[in-house]
């Protein structure tokens, strides 16, 4: 079990700025972050993309804020659990939490801020009567062992890269494997696309063009899938199993069920320190909402400071606190 | 003054008018005329929420990017003209179209 002050989920930059204002306040901080490294967007998404809007930086590249970002939050040694995703939360009687990841870490701590900015990306998912009747009874979103298609029948949906690839694959495991793409042609990388086509031309899968997903059917577990083929006539497979690779996309997760004031998928917080309605949470950054959101790094980062300043009285209530700048005081490493 | 088209979720349409000189995506314009758009990522063509239908008027838009392309691509219930209305500015080519919000994908 780690025990820390504060546990901050999410390591982007405003989790990672928010470790410098609790640190400020003596509190000491544990992130966790379902990515595998820190940075958040920043990293995953745009570490080469110049930011224009950070005081100070007329020009200042995505990862080059992390790395700063990083270097200021040292003198306070936080701690990380990257790569897991946390899946729950559960209140001690003293009031602290113990948060749970994914990979069983446990994380004590006297208060957590909920710095996900846009959520966890998950499989995004067909509309489809039925769909979730048979998840996890013939209907997956992700490979986690190929093994598990050993001489089955599938019907992978989607036309990205992880569609390609994942078709590429399993049609050397499985029994029959049956690609149906919404589109006459793939946008994903041209070797695979060129690959998949030899596949289909050696009959070594079906390849199903310009079809979209129509049903699913079952009785119990998977039987079947029905899908408009290119002349709009409805057509049946019989399968195993269905495997739509959508892409991913952006979600609260396991967030949503803790009681927390939503909004769409936002947390509803008090602008005055950024708490929300549950006591000792806060959020912070692109995942909360208030009149006159503004979703930018600096809003966020302003957030965080408010929002120190209310955490402190959970970390040491027996203490006053006395704010102090950084010019008089200076910033006291642990 | 551009005024274009957008059907709702259970097709009603409503005219937008919008100055031309705005300088605003159409997801921000949909936002800001309170439609129930998330647009959750904030406009990088990363979330796809703000998926919408051009049913008139998509030849004179400005070209998709490839990045719109390639998550348009992924989505279940893209069509062929399909579109991002984070990626689609708001100028005098939007004069007369008709926008369709599409359902969101889970």
């Amino acid at each position: 079990m780690i025990t820390t002050d504060i546990g901050i989920i999410g390591a982007g930059p405003v989790g990672l700025f928010a470790v410098f204002e609790a640190g400020l306040l003596k509190m000491r901080c544990h992130l966790i972050d379902v990515l595998p490294q820190v940075g958040g967007q920043l990293s995953e998404i745009y570490p080469k993309k110049p930011i224009y809007d950070i005081p100070g930086f007329p020009e200042v590249k995505a990862q080059e804020l992390v790395e700063n970002l990083m270097k200021q939050i040292e003198p306070f040694k936080p701690t990380f659990s990257l790569g897991e995703r946390v899946d729950s939360l559960m209140r001690n009687e003293d009031g602290t939490f113990v948060l749970t990841t994914s990979d069983q870490t446990e994380i004590h701590c006297k208060v957590v801020v909920i710095a996900g900015g846009l959520g966890c990306f998950e499989p995004r998912k067909p509309e489809l009567q039925n769909l979730d009747r048979f998840e996890g009874k013939g209907i997956v979103y992700m490979v986690k062992d190929p093994d598990a298609f050993r001489n089955k029948k599938l019907v992978i949906a989607g036309g990205g890269d992880s569609a390609l690839d994942w078709t590429i694959y399993l049609a050397e495991i499985a029994e029959k494997v049956t690609l149906i793409h919404r589109n006459e042609s793939f946008r994903g990388a041209p070797d695979s696309a060129e690959k998949v086509h030899a596949l289909a031309q050696a009959g070594k899968i079906d390849l199903v063009l310009s079809s979209n997903l129509l049903a699913v059917q079952g009785n119990g577990v998977l039987k079947s899938v029905s899908y408009a083929d290119k002349e709009k006539q409805l057509r049946e497979i019989e399968t195993d199993y269905l495997i739509p690779l959508f892409g991913l996309s952006p979600k609260l997760g396991p967030i949503a069920d803790w009681g927390l004031s939503l909004d769409k998928s936002a947390i509803n917080v008090n602008t005055f320190d950024y708490s929300t309605n549950v006591e000792g949470i806060f959020a912070i950054g692109d995942i909360n909402t208030y009149p006159g959101k503004l979703k930018l790094i600096l809003s966020g980062f302003h957030e965080g400071a408010l929002m120190a300043q209310s955490a402190f009285k959970f970390v040491y209530p027996d203490q006053k606190l006395s704010f102090k700048y950084t010019t008089v005081n200076g910033v006291n490493a642990f | 003054m551009i005024s274009f088209q957008v059907e709702d979720r259970n097709g009603v349409v409503q005219t937008v008018e919008i100055p031309e000189d705005i300088n605003l995506s159409v997801m921000e314009v949909l936002k800001a005329s309170e439609y129930p758009v998330l647009a959750t990522c904030g406009g990088m063509a990363l979330c796809a929420t703000c998926h919408i239908e051009v049913k008139r008027g998509i030849e004179k838009l400005n070209s998709p990017t490839d990045t719109e392309l390639d998550m348009i691509d992924t989505l279940p219930n893209a069509v062929t003209n399909s579109r991002l209305a984070c990626q689609v500015r708001v100028n005098a080519q939007l004069e007369g179209a008709l926008l369709s919000l599409m359902e969101e994908s889970n």
